[in-house]
């Protein structure tokens, strides 16, 4: 069964947890392990603060939104800006690659992504915004099967 | 769940003992607290207490990191102690471990840092 959720939320650091919390309340209907919560609920928190320190520069008045699609034991997240965009995607993916290390960021947030997540889409250009794609399969499947 | 942080210095060591979740949003106010204290105070070592904490993220690791690179300038040593299966996961896969060191408890990183608690 497929089952749907979007939110959409103002671009403020306070909002970070609250996305973190809403996408685990609803993943939780697929009874994941603990650990597979705090991946989705890491790579949630890791994207949404991307959108609002990179893609809006930390300014207050702009949207993020979120789609979570759980399909039979299946996550799928598209967590998306209309920001700055990114114009080297291959590079902002690289370990320890930090467009703002004046913020004491540790460039390690889609490294993080990658190892939670089975897939990891990254749609961005500049100045049109980015939309990161996630998926990821949750371990009932295989163990029941 | 927010994060509260608190702090106790013994000797030339600053105990950092965090509780809740690290986030972004966290991390700034707890940089600044962070950084005052350790200037405040004649400190050379930290000794960072995970034991409480629920959730950490990269952003976490980056006010880590930046603490990581005052303590070094210091001559000083980082220990990390107390951390749960989650929170090591993530220092783990970052390659926080070849540049922090690990202890099981405050006492133990303690004595590592040749203080007597
Ligand atoms: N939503 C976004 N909009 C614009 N740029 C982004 C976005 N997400 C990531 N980036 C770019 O990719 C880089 C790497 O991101 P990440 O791995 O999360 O590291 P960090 O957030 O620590 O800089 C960022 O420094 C930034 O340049
Ligand atoms: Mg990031």
């Amino acid at each position: 069964m497929k089952n749907e959720m979007y939110v959409e939320f103002s671009s403020i650091s306070e909002n970070e947890a609250f996305a973190r919390v809403t996408i685990g309340s609803f993943v939780a209907q697929l009874d994941p392990t603990m650990d597979e919560l705090t991946e989705i609920k890491t790579v949630v928190s890791e994207a949404v603060t991307n959108a609002i320190i990179h893609g809006y520069n930390n300014e207050p008045g702009h949207l993020v939104s979120i789609t979570c699609t759980l399909d039979d034991d299946a996550v799928e997240l598209t967590i998306k800006d209309e920001g700055i965009g990114i114009s080297n995607v291959d590079e902002a993916r690289q370990p320890l690659y930090t467009s703002k290390p004046e913020l004491e960021r540790s460039g390690m947030g889609f490294t993080i992504i990658e190892n939670f997540m089975d897939n990891l889409e990254i749609i961005s250009l500049p100045d049109n915004g980015t939309t990161v794609y996630m998926k990821k399969q949750l371990s009932k499947k295989t163990v029941s099967k | 769940m927010s994060l509260t942080a608190s702090f106790d210095v013994k000797q030339n060591v600053l105990i950092v003992r965090l509780s809740g979740e690290l986030d972004h949003h966290e991390s700034e106010t707890l940089r600044s607290e962070w950084k005052k204290m350790m200037h405040k105070n004649n400190i050379t070592h930290v000794i960072l207490n995970l034991e409480d904490v629920s959730f950490m993220d990269s952003s976490g690791l980056g006010v880590v990191l930046g603490r990581y690179k005052e303590v070094l300038q210091l001559g000083g040593e980082m220990v990390v102690c107390s951390i749960s299966a989650p929170v090591y996961r993530l220092f783990d896969m970052s390659g926080m471990f070849k540049i922090v060191r690990l202890e099981e408890n405050e006492e133990h990183a303690l004595s590592a840092l040749g203080v007597a608690s």
